[in-house]
């Protein structure tokens, strides 16, 4: 898709035009790379430094909004992808969390997760963006634990835990 | 700003470097090594997505753009943004660099909220790639359920905040 967008620039737009995005798309690129180094290093060290056993023990004890609340953190600070994620999440389950703390666990983690924005949206946003967008984003995993809870409640849906 | 953002950064990475350091070698050299070839793996994907979104967004038609998502098209705009965001399939590099694009050819900021945060919310690829292997299958449907709101509240507050 890209490439077809670049050539139809060039055979629209003539050389001179492509020759300057491609460089102000280089330039940014070049810009955000020590952001992208640094993100990529803070990962793997937060993976190292924070023992999963901890953080699954917090958010099942805790309850209520403090533990959408707790869950929601924890989503913003865990690192890694969906391979290391959702086993995290299954852990809190079986670990006797209640489905509205992991599903604000999850969807914070998709939403503010930081590893998130520093490597993949601060390329292509800037920081001024990200920022504004994570703000605006950080109630929705309180708001989406609390309608799972009360799906729940409502008999609408029953979660029994893997064994 | 951007010199601030990576000095804060990389006063982070340094914290954590000596956090490791002090807990053995073997860790801080484990997690350095992760780190920069996590990054060595990402750069030819990011390279490919900023400087393609960059012509992404000279393609599109900017009135057309305008018009359907605009700063001044509304719920009917962050509708069909999430709608958008809903049916893009594709890993982060795709999702940001069209939300990037949409953004530089006139879309307005909320509309992309709602695009970006629909995006990651309901890809249904990776629902069914990750979370039903993983997670209980009942816990996926629901966790799905009551994210199908979500991309409307964030456009919302982003309306009430005002623009970045």
């Amino acid at each position: 898709m890209a490439l077809a967008a670049a050539a139809a620039i060039y055979w629209r737009d003539g050389r001179e035009h492509f020759l300057a995005i491609l460089g102000s798309g280089v330039a940014l690129f070049g810009e955000m790379l020590p952001k992208v180094l640094a993100g990529c290093l803070i990962g793997a060290f937060v993976t190292l430094l924070l023992p999963r056993e901890l953080v699954a023990r917090w958010v099942g004890h805790e309850s209520g909004f403090t533990g959408l609340a707790v869950a929601g953190f924890f989503g913003f600070l865990l690192p890694g992808g969906p391979i290391t994620i959702y086993p995290v999440a299954g852990a809190f389950l079986t670990m006797g969390a209640d489905t509205g703390a992991v599903v604000a666990f999850i969807i914070s983690w998709t939403l503010c997760g930081y590893t998130r924005a520093l490597v993949w949206e601060l390329p292509f946003f800037g920081p001024d963006f990200v920022l504004w967008r994570i703000v605006e984003a950080l109630p929705l995993p309180i708001v989406a634990g609390l309608l799972a809870r009360i799906a729940m409640r409502a008999g609408l849906a029953r979660i029994i835990a893997k064994p | 700003m951007i010199l601030a953002v990576n000095i804060l950064l990389w006063l982070v990475v340094g914290v954590l470097a000596f956090l490791a350091a002090l807990r053995g070698r073997v860790l801080f050299s484990d997690g350095a090594r992760e780190g920069v070839w996590e990054f060595i793996r990402l750069l030819p994907r990011i390279g490919a997505g900023v400087v393609g979104s960059g012509f992404i967004a000279e393609a599109l038609p900017k009135a057309l753009v305008a018009s359907w998502i605009g700063p001044g098209s509304g719920f009917i705009g962050v509708l069909i943004a999430t709608l958008g965001g809903a049916l893009t399939r594709g890993g982060p590099v795709v999702g940001f660099s069209i939300g990037a694009a949409a953004l530089k050819s006139g879309a307005g900021a909320p509309q992309v909220i709602a695009y970006s945060t629909a995006w990651a919310l309901y890809a249904i690829h990776r629902l069914v790639i990750w979370e039903v292997p993983m997670m209980p299958p009942r816990l996926v449907w629901l966790r799905a359920a009551v994210s199908l709101p979500l991309p409307f509240i964030a456009a919302a507050i982003a309306i009430v905040l005002g623009q970045p």
